[in-house]
């Protein structure tokens, strides 16, 4: 076990919580930052898109793990970055300009979606939001003039200052830096009063009013910063995909990255990239798995999702706090070794809460 | 500094309170206490704006507060806690001291994206804070610890001391001797009186143990069925004629 040594409170503050911790990302970043040059192709642009798919993730973790709020429409948002940054990029705008206007664009509808919020929790909102994503379809299928409709709209290859980033390694290190970044300021979000708040709400939305916190201000903020970054997975989604059609933002795309944040771990950045991982690394599985399965139900459509439901009833049921939380449970497992106990984690039982005002 | 003026509040036809007046002084320890249904949550509830008024008017140091939003009045200086703990059950005790200072944030959202200086600089003030409410409330064991793992008396004094971090002119406490032991019980009247002297906060307090009250309140208003009955110091009122009929019936 390691007992870290602290002498003032900006210790608590930082994000490394000890030099070792430090170098462990220090080790992964390099290894990311080194990948392309011996991997091929093809798991260089499976890394890209978990990288996009963290993006997107981190975007719904802040909502779902940390304000409490659900949202089955993100493919709307993600939808939404792709089209705006496509539309405005082939408009002749420059690619780093383009990028962040489609994810303040998409922060912006996230705002009007945010104030719904505030009079509707839990499954209501959740059917809000799906309406939501349906509309935005619906308009993106039948506006063709702007959209290009069902015939689909071409993504012009992504290039800054006239050097191209089309090559699959230089869109790598694109959406890693992107990656990077965002976590960067999520993390310190988190760590400063507006991640508070949004924890505040999560817990008891009652209590955080007799804090001070301002519901609808931190509601409407949570899912604008979760619209905005979704939006921005988008727009990066775009130049991965490279051609963007309707069916392309489906139901199915909201419903997997609520699985990202479920199976990673809800309340955890550590499980945005646990389910990431997840989320693209399953169906490579399940492709392969395919040679090896009875033809009638390896041609199946509906493997995918039989699979991803299954596995996500697992974890509800016995791993609520999804991979993040077995990991912690692993780690503690060897630090404590022979000494954990299984109970650690267990937790009294909640108590009755206040009469709900309202 | 804190006055209702004939404040009367009902859900349907159910009169929570009705044409209720008091007045709370700077300084001093003012319980409310009354049979099971009297209204006294409700007053705190119409004071934390929770509850909206039928009738009448709260004013708190000189300035009416019956149309505020309820996340302004803990920045006008009024805190609470709550009758059954309403804590943020998967944070720790120090996450949840340091939310309850929200009301000094100064920082805005950007230069918080990136973690500039002064937000640092605020985070370890807060920090100091929430440090300050550990010593004096003996939580220095339980920092660490996240509030679900609490046992139950221990998370009413770490919403007392989350009240405290709003750093409040008045304090209202829910029936903080609820579910509390005889020896937590007995600390934490020291413990008011102590909030109540050393950082000068009045407090209101509903209560149904007449020790505690008898120990700490200056004065004391007994509710029944949403009418005021009496208000006078705790020996006045624990004698008073109407106060045993509203307890005993007659």
């Amino acid at each position: 076990m390691r007992f870290v040594l602290k002498t003032n409170y900006g210790r608590d503050i930082d994000i490394f919580k000890h030099r070792a911790h430090a170098s462990w990302y220090l080790v992964l970043i390099v290894a990311l930052v080194l990948a392309p040059l011996v991997l091929d192709v093809f798991y260089e642009k499976q890394l890209t898109e978990l990288f996009i798919w963290a993006i997107a993730g981190a975007g719904l973790m802040l909502l779902v793990g940390y304000s409490g709020l659900v949202s089955l429409g993100h493919v709307a948002f993600m939808a939404l970055g792709a089209y705006i940054h496509a539309i405005l990029y082939s408009r002749g705008w420059p690619l780093f300009l383009s990028i962040p206007t489609s994810a303040l664009i998409t922060g912006g509808i996230g705002v009007l979606i945010g104030v719904a919020s505030l009079r509707m929790t839990g499954i209501y909102l959740a059917i809000a939001t799906l309406a939501f994503a349906m509309i935005v379809e619906k308009v993106i299928a039948h506006w063709p003039a702007l959209t290009g409709g069902h015939s689909g709209f071409r993504v012009d290859d992504p290039e800054v200052f006239g050097y191209s980033l089309d090559s699959s390694t230089a869109y790598y290190y694109t959406c890693l830096t992107a990656l990077v970044l965002v976590f960067f300021g999520v993390i310190n979000l988190l760590r400063s009063p507006t991640g508070r708040s949004f924890i505040a709400v999560r817990d008891s939305e009652i209590s955080a009013q007799a804090m001070g916190v301002n519901l609808l201000q931190t509601k409407t903020l949570a899912f604008a910063l979760s619209a905005g970054l979704t939006g921005l997975a988008g727009a990066l989604y775009a130049h991965r995909i490279g051609f963007l059609f309707p069916d392309a933002f489906t139901i199915m795309t909201s419903i997997m990255l609520l699985m990202l944040v479920v199976v990673g771990g809800l309340g955890s950045l550590h499980g945005v990239i646990f389910g990431a991982f997840f989320i693209t690394i399953v169906p490579q599985i399940i492709a392969i798995a395919r040679d090896w399965l009875p033809v009638g139900i390896a041609q199946s459509g509906g493997l995918e999702p039989l699979v991803f439901g299954g596995v996500l009833i697992f974890f509800l049921m016995f791993e609520p706090l999804g991979m993040y939380g077995r990991w912690v449970k692993i780690r503690l497992f060897f630090s404590q070794f022979p000494l954990y106990r299984k109970k650690t984690f267990l937790r009294q039982k909640s108590y009755l809460k206040t009469e709900r005002v309202h | 500094m804190l006055q209702a003026n004939n404040v009367s509040v009902s859900f349907g036809g159910v009169h929570a309170v009705q044409d209720l007046s008091f007045q709370v002084d700077e300084g001093e320890i003012f319980s409310i206490m009354g049979p099971n249904g009297a209204g006294k949550t409700t007053v705190f509830n119409v004071i934390s704006r929770f509850y909206d008024v039928d009738a009448g008017q709260i004013v708190f140091e000189d300035e009416d507060i019956t149309k505020d939003a309820p996340h302004v009045i803990a920045r006008k200086g009024i805190a609470r806690t709550f009758q059954n703990v309403e804590l943020f059950d998967h944070e720790t005790v120090l996450q949840n001291l340091l939310i309850a200072q929200h009301t000094r944030r100064k920082t805005m959202l950007l230069s918080e994206v990136f973690f500039l200086p002064k937000v640092r600089k605020q985070e370890l003030d807060f920090r100091r804070k929430a440090e300050d409410i550990i010593d004096l409330l003996h939580l220095q064991n339980y920092r660490d610890k996240t509030v679900d793992s609490l046992p139950f008396g221990m998370r009413k004094i770490v919403e007392v001391g989350r009240a405290l971090c709003l750093d409040p002119k008045l304090l209202l406490l829910d029936e903080p001797s609820s579910g509390l032991n005889p020896e937590e019980s007995e600390d934490l009247s020291f413990w008011i009186d102590d909030i109540n002297e050393d950082l000068g906060v009045t407090i209101m307090m509903v209560e149904h143990d007449m020790n505690l009250i008898g120990q700490v309140s200056n004065r004391v208003l007994v509710m029944a069925d949403g009418r005021h009955v009496v208000t006078g110091t705790p020996a006045e009122v624990q004698s008073h004629p109407d106060v045993i009929d509203a307890y005993l019936g007659t």
